[in-house]
């Protein structure tokens, strides 16, 4: 079932062209991201979904409803973490839940919320205080507090450590197991790759892929790597000759082993096995989304 | 409903936790009156038509206060809270704008009266300020004064592109206003012409309305200060509302 269903959309400021000709469809229950490099479009295309922007081109419509038209129905059933967006520096914890649980005809005890995201012990703390982390946890839970069909993350984890990104990887999961749909958008693919169901991939405002993480990485045909370590004499043909193989670099003791296909991994571990050859530290290394996005773009997405 | 009195209990206590403004608004006033008290006392004094200092500028200061609120405070939080992103994560919740700017001013008028009330209580006590009038009237000018003067501070925010710019206007606009309306400054001490740019001011009005009413005057020997205030109110409702954005 579809949550989600932008179709064609535009949006200019002035001459910048943010977001051009971009269609996806989002279903209930995934986890969809949006990543590409900043000044993309993500927060634009998003955004537009939660009624904020007006395209100036195209259709969106989030929950059968047209975000523009009806803002006001949309808002009662999303919950919304802005890219840009604060809190009075001089409120607590807890009186901004309890405050904005009230704009809402229906909202879960906020009480246990702020248990769940591990801000009861902050309850008092003035949100001037409060770690990166922190904030953005209480964020989040300011947009949990209608019990929202559909959350929409932007830049979750940006500004994070990586601990703290990961404990929100794991926070965005339990949503999800909840029933509920996400859209977020990143600009780091590994968050990407590891927490969305399907990920579309932006650069200057249009979608230059959409898929699930493997399928992009495998429709790369990028190579997959086998890397170990030997001090035995490596024979002529034994690892060239296992199917897939199309290169074999050794440096000193260092074995490098590029070809196609997963599997290539077994194959050069029996190869190994067969002949004898002891060896040590033996790991792959697959293509990730950066990968996709360097050769889809001539440009490493690092900003 | 509910969130209307919870909207407005928290930004009470957001403000009781901003000590510029609290002081501003608190006070500023009742300082200014002992200060001036100390210098003058409050002897009658035939400029003033026999009555003190302290007489006369309980009611002048009022307007003091309603400027630094109306066209300080509102204007400068308004526009920072727009732009440090504060009204942006209300837009994403089903919360009117209506019901937002209701719970907004309604504050700022519980606080202008809260600074007004602690002014009267100084004068009172500290000086035995005279007053013949009547608290109702006195409450009733009090509001239509304060909420025409409110209106200016959320259209000049609404205007200004930046909260800085926000600032910079109301604070332009606010000390002539200081000086020229009467609401520091008596009236009856400064020239003839510098009277006459006082009438080009909304102030003044406020100023002239509560003093008048401080004597017990009846509303209608007022009729100007209601014309000119509940013109402005209007303008300004009109104005404020058409230049409100939460981003
Ligand atoms: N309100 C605006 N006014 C003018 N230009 C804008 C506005 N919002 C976005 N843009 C421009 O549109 C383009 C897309 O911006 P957008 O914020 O959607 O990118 P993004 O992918 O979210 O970037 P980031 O990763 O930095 O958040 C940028 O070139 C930006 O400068
Ligand atoms: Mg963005």
């Amino acid at each position: 079932m579809t949550v989600i269903r932008v179709e064609k959309i535009r949006k200019t400021y002035g001459k910048v062209v943010a977001v051009e000709d971009v269609s996806f469809e989002i279903r209930r229950g995934e986890i969809f991201g949006m990543v590409g490099p900043n000044g993309a479009g993500k927060t634009t295309t998003i955004e537009c979904c939660e009624g904020l922007r007006r395209p100036d081109g195209g259709e969106v419509n989030v929950l059968g409803l047209d975000p523009q038209a009806d803002g006001n129905a949309l808002r009662k059933r999303i919950g919304v973490q802005l890219q840009s967006a604060a809190l009075s520096p001089r409120i607590k914890v807890w009186e901004a839940l309890d405050l904005f649980a009230s704009f809402y005809p229906s909202a879960v005890d906020w009480k246990s919320l702020m248990e769940r995201m591990g801000l009861a012990e902050k309850r008092n703390a003035y949100v001037s205080g409060l770690s990166g982390g922190q904030r953005q946890r209480l964020f989040i839970a300011l947009s949990l507090l209608n019990d929202p069909e559909l959350i929409f993350l932007d830049e979750l984890t940006t500004g994070l450590d990586p601990q703290a990104r990961r404990a929100m990887w794991d926070l965005v999961r339990d949503i999800r197991e909840k029933g509920k749909t996400v859209f977020l958008t990143t600009h780091f693919m590994e968050e990407a790759e590891r927490l969305c169901d399907r990920v579309a991939i932006l650069d200057h405002g249009r979608i230059i892929a959409l898929d699930t993480p493997p399928n992009l990485v495998h429709g790369l045909k990028a190579e997959n790597r086998v890397v170990f370590f030997t001090d035995d004499p490596l024979p002529e043909d034994g690892i060239r000759a296992v199917p897939g193989v199309v290169r074999v670099d050794q440096t000193a003791d260092r074995v490098v082993v590029c070809g196609r296909g997963d599997a290539i991994v077994a194959g050069v571990v029996n190869a190994l096995g067969a002949k004898g050859i002891r060896y040590r530290d033996l790991r792959t290394e697959q293509a990730t989304l950066d990968d996709v996005f360097l050769a889809m773009t001539g440009r490493e997405l690092r900003d | 409903m509910r969130a209307l009195g919870k909207l407005a209990i928290t930004q009470i206590k957001l403000y009781l936790r901003e000590p510029i403004a609290l002081f501003f608004t608190l006070v500023y006033a009742p300082m200014m009156l002992v200060l001036f008290g100390s210098i003058y006392g409050n002897e009658p004094v035939e400029m003033f038509g026999g009555r003190g200092t302290v007489d006369v500028s309980v009611p002048a200061y009022i307007g003091l206060i309603i400027i630094t609120v109306g066209l300080m405070s509102i204007p400068i939080g308004t526009a920072s809270s727009r732009e440090s992103g504060v009204l942006r994560r209300f837009r994403v919740t089903p919360l009117s704008p209506v019901l937002y700017l209701i719970a907004d001013v309604a504050v700022y008028f519980l606080m202008t009266l809260l600074g007004v009330i602690l002014l009267v209580l100084v004068g009172t006590f500290g000086y035995h300020m005279q007053f013949d009038g009547n608290w109702i009237s006195v409450l009733a000018g009090f509001s239509l004064g304060a909420l025409a003067m409110f209106t200016c501070g959320y259209w000049i925010a609404g205007l200004a592109p930046t909260a800085r710019i926000a600032q910079t206007v109301g604070m332009v606009i606010a000390f002539p206003m200081m000086f020229l309306s009467g609401a520091t400054i008596p009236l009856e001490i400064l020239p003839e012409s510098v009277q006459a740019v006082g009438k080009f001011l909304p102030v003044t009005y406020v100023v002239t309305l509560m003093q008048g009413l401080w004597k017990g005057d009846a509303w209608n020997s007022h009729g100007t200060e209601v014309i000119v205030l509940a013109g402005v109110l209007l303008a300004g409702v009109v104005l404020a509302a058409k230049t409100f954005r939460w981003e």
